[in-house]
């Protein structure tokens, strides 16, 4: 067991408590085992044999994975990969007793398998955006515990999936910055329309946006159910077809993706070839609104709202993104920023947690939404999807979807940019 | 008989009870070392609860740990015994500031961060100021008598408490001091449970003093060439008419790892540095630096600088704040110890844990608050590495010896716990060790408030680290 999983990070853990007041899980469920210190407590006491794995399962389970714990962190404790190490070994210890049940790693592997959960998601982002939700939540009973479910998935029609960005390399338009664009899964099906406005804001001020046909997912959902082997094979193939071009950036629209993409060398051997491959391609990686902070944009529309921003878990404490988005919003004209209290606290999304630990996730909204509340703003903005369709449904659970509007930072700077 | 403590548990608790190991076991654990695993876990949130499990705990003769965040640094709240982990961290909903009478009251579970913003907001300060305080309650903090960097001002909890409610062992409920700074109805109860680590009684509800605010604050560092002059420079600071609200020393080795670490471009050949900061009037400030130069110059000390703005003095205590990160190193354990002195011994400890340091062949860093005589040797250790743990433990033996010896203190805030109960009769002598158990024996004569704490157990003579 100390092998298998991440031993060696858990020491560096002087069990300061630090990690408490920022980690949702803990303030929702007020239990120290849904705090950083105790999963990693837990994690450790696994290795050496102390405690069985089932004894960590809920702990591990119910992580969001949003890695606050690790921004926070003194002593720059390896949260996620100890995280990893984790599901990766209940994951193999479920398959070995074939005891797979709703949670997690098995609702992980149902995804994988046929897609099911995927759809499922993708239908839901689909709807949410069509409707603003207010007609879907009612009937599909997203409102209701985990079951419902299936009802939700009947209920959805089904969706046009979105062509993929045209390749659109000029040999005679020179241009400042050439960048390859990452368009991820989720949110090339249903954000298609952020990935487009993206694309356009860049080339509109100059900016060289090639698409890459052979780029695949990420690899985040394999990644987080465990699935070592398979989002190796995603990295592999995306370093590959990326590599090919000479881009100054590779550049993204999805806090999640992004922070997968930047994690790519964690997955090989230190030294090996493809470690050196990976890190030469996580180098290139950036957020919409990295490259966004460095273009002199012509934003000349005001958009008169009173802005939140939820940063995307990810984008913040993995791909360490901060100060970028808010020189964004701040330079919006007519946009007013109000500092939502707690605004870097998970919203609960987090990847199919909100599918698979339904009312958890509720749990956590609602600590978010007491906030959004109190901030009374008319605009709510993200940087990833997975975020942006919990806010709408924290928004209608407080019936507030008519006075508030969700949109991606991408939005909002095209909408200042005069592009649509 | 487990069953039944549970369901009485229950009937007053409901669902603030744990009894399954996976949740227990997250509350074994502190800030020091060691992994205990409670019967039970309860999160209480008002005096009745605090009461009626108290009663349950006598009842069926139950030891009962009190518990807040966890930070402890000494073991104190660990459930050797077993038995409940009363829990306070869920008990924060009470805080409330009264700002004619400077008092705030609070409940035991509220963070002390949150007291710093609730007295901040109106202009007052508490004082007390642990590097825990975003995390650390103000339970912990009585229970241990935390202290901080501005102790060398303002000194530390024990003098900012006018009051407590306190549950004893039996389950009745007291009342200690009041609402005023002077008082002298009767014996000091309140300064005999601050600092009883939860072996007395139960907090409760604390009524804290709080003074105005300082306008503002300045600072700087100053340079050493060695450490003696280090040492000697403390003293001359703190006799030169001037009042710092900080001094906190770093040495070499520490001062090199924070260089490494965070690449600040500091003085890596320095002995040592200090740090002083003085608040207060801003016009006097400069002046207050100017009268320390001064007085440091006629001991041959002349590298002393001074932030001229809030963001070179923000600069200078990142230094301080990125010891504790720079100092772990992948792996390791860091085991920081708490020995205190009196002011003109730091020089002798400073040379002594040197000395030990290359005997052992150990990688210890020396950092703390120089004003109150306060240091922080820290020992990096491979704790699976049985050799070495076993050389941590005779060196750290050896600097609380040699600090006793030089007329100093064990631990200077961080509590005895049981990190520190083996060397208790040394400090304090047979008798004097027999005197404390006697109060402890008179109020809590079934020892089931946090049991195996403080009072050195038949036989153990040395600090052992190793938890098999
Ligand atoms: C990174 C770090 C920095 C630190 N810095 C400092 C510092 O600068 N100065 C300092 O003094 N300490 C410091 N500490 C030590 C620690 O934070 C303090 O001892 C703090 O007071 C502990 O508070 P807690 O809420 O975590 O209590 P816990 O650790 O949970 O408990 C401490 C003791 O208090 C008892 N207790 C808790 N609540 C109650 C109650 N309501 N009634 C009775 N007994 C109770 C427990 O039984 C235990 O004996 C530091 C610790 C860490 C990890
Ligand atoms: S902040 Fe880091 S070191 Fe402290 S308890 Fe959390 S994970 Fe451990
Ligand atoms: S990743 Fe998020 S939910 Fe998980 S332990 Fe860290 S802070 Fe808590």
């Amino acid at each position: 067991m100390i092998d298998k999983l991440d031993y060696q990070a858990t020491f560096d853990c002087v069990q300061c408590g630090y990690c408490l007041p920022v980690c949702p899980t803990y303030i929702a469920f007020k239990n120290e085992k849904h705090s950083p210190r105790g999963r990693i407590n837990l994690v450790k006491l696994v290795a050496e044999e102390k405690l069985e794995i089932a004894d960590m399962e809920e702990g591990i389970d119910l992580c969001l994975g949003c890695r606050a714990c690790e921004t926070i962190c003194p002593t720059n404790v390896r949260y996620g990969d100890i995280l990893m190490s984790a599901v990766e070994v209940i994951k193999e210890n479920k398959d070995m007793t074939l005891k797979e049940k709703g949670i997690r790693t098995g609702a992980f592997k149902l995804a994988l398998k046929n897609k099911r959960v995927i759809r499922m998601m993708n239908k839901g982002l689909y709807f949410y955006q069509k409707s603003g939700l207010s007609k879907t939540v009612s009937k599909s009973g997203l409102l209701k515990p985990l079951p419902k479910y299936n009802d939700l998935n009947k209920a959805m029609p089904d969706v046009i999936l979105s062509e993929r960005i045209t390749n659109n390399i000029n040999p005679f338009r020179k241009k400042d910055i050439q960048v390859g664009f990452f368009q991820g899964c989720i949110m090339d099906a249903f954000f298609k329309r952020i990935n487009d406005l993206a694309v356009k804001i860049m080339e509109k001020h100059d900016v060289q946006v090639t698409n890459i046909k052979k780029q695949t997912c990420c690899g985040a959902l394999q990644h987080h159910a465990g699935e070592h082997d398979m989002t190796v094979v995603q990295a592999m193939k995306n370093i590959e077809a990326y590599e090919k071009y000479d881009f100054d950036y590779i550049v993204n629209t999805i806090g999640g993706c992004g922070a997968t993409l930047r994690e790519y060398p964690k997955l090989f051997e230190e030294g090996s070839v493809w470690h050196g491959r990976a890190v030469k391609f996580t180098e290139k990686v950036r957020d919409i609104s990295e490259i966004m902070s460095m273009l002199h944009l012509e934003m000349t529309e005001p958009v008169n709202m009173n802005a939140v921003y939820q940063p995307s878990c990810h984008l913040e404490h993995v791909q360490q993104v901060f100060k970028d988005p808010m020189n964004m919003i701040n330079n919006v004209p007519g946009l007013k920023y109000i500092d939502m209290q707690d605004k870097s606290l998970c919203c609960g999304s987090a990847g199919v947690y909100n599918i698979v630990h339904f009312d958890e996730s509720m749990q956590i909204l609602d600590l978010k939404m007491r906030n959004v509340k109190t901030a009374r703003p008319t605009l709510i903005i993200t940087s990833n999807p997975g975020c942006h369709i919990q806010m709408q449904l924290g928004l209608e659970r407080e019936g507030m979807s008519d006075e508030v509007l969700v949109k991606h930072l991408v939005e909002v700077v095209a909408e200042a940019c005069n592009i649509s | 008989m487990k069953e039944d403590i549970r369901n009485k548990l229950q009937n007053v608790l409901e669902d603030r009870v744990f009894h399954k190991t996976e949740d227990c076991i997250s509350y074994g654990y502190d800030g020091s070392f060691g992994q205990h695993i409670p019967d039970f876990v309860v999160q209480v949130q008002s005096t009745e609860e605090v009461q009626s499990v108290v009663r349950i705990a006598n009842e069926f003769n139950m030891p009962i740990t009190p518990r807040g965040a966890s930070t402890s640094l000494s073991g104190g709240p660990l459930p050797v015994e077993k038995g409940i982990i009363m829990d306070f961290s869920q008990w924060d909903h009470y805080l409330e500031i009264f700002p004619e009478d400077l008092l705030i009251k609070a409940s035991p579970g509220v963070i002390t961060g949150d007291i710093h913003k609730l007295a901040d907001e109106h202009n007052l300060m508490y004082a007390p100021d642990p590097s825990s305080s975003s995390i650390c309650t103000i339970g912990g903090n009585l229970a241990e008598n935390a202290g901080g960097p501005r102790g060398v001002k303002y000194g530390v909890t024990k003098d900012y408490v006018l009051g407590l409610e306190v549950v004893t062992a039996q389950g009745e409920v007291i009342q200690t001091g009041g609402n005023t700074v002077k008082n002298v109805t009767g014996y000091d109860l309140t300064k005999l449970i601050v600092g009883s680590e939860g072996t007395l009684g139960v907090i409760t509800e604390a009524t804290l003093r709080l003074i105005p605010k300082p306008l503002a604050t300045k600072t700087a560092m100053i340079l050493f060439d060695d450490l003696y002059t280090a040492g000697k420079s403390i003293s001359t600071i703190l006799t030169s008419g001037v009042r710092p609200s900080k001094m906190e020393i770093l040495d070499n080795n520490a001062l090199n790892r924070v260089e490494d670490y965070a690449k600040l471009d500091l003085p890596r050949e320095a002995s040592a540095i200090l740090l002083v900061e003085v608040d207060g009037d801003p016009t006097i400030l400069d002046k207050e630096l100017q009268t320390i130069k001064e007085a440091l110059l006629q001991i041959g000390v002349d590298k002393v600088d001074i932030a001229e703005n809030k963001e070179d003095e923000d600069k200078l205590w990142q230094v301080r704040k990125l010891v504790s990160p720079a100092i772990v190193e992948s792996g390791y354990t860091k085991i920081s110890e708490d020995v205190t002195l009196p002011l003109s011994k730091i020089p002798d400890m400073f040379k002594k844990i040197d000395e030990i340091k290359q005997k052992h062949d150990l990688n210890i860093v020396v950092f703390g608050h120089a004003g109150d005589g306060n240091l922080h040797p820290t020992l990096n250790t491979n704790m699976r590495d049985q050799n070495e743990v076993e050389r941590v433990e005779d060196a750290v033996e050896e600097i609380f010896s040699y600090a006793v010896q030089l007329g100093g203190t064990l631990s200077g805030e961080h509590g005895i716990g049981t990190m520190k109960r083996a060397f208790m009769t040394k400090e304090l002598g047979e008798s004097g060790v027999q005197f404390q158990k006697a109060i402890k024996t008179a109020l809590d004569p079934n020892n089931l408030l946090n049991p195996g704490k403080i009072f050195p157990i038949a036989g153990e003579e040395r600090l052992v680290l190793r938890n098999e």
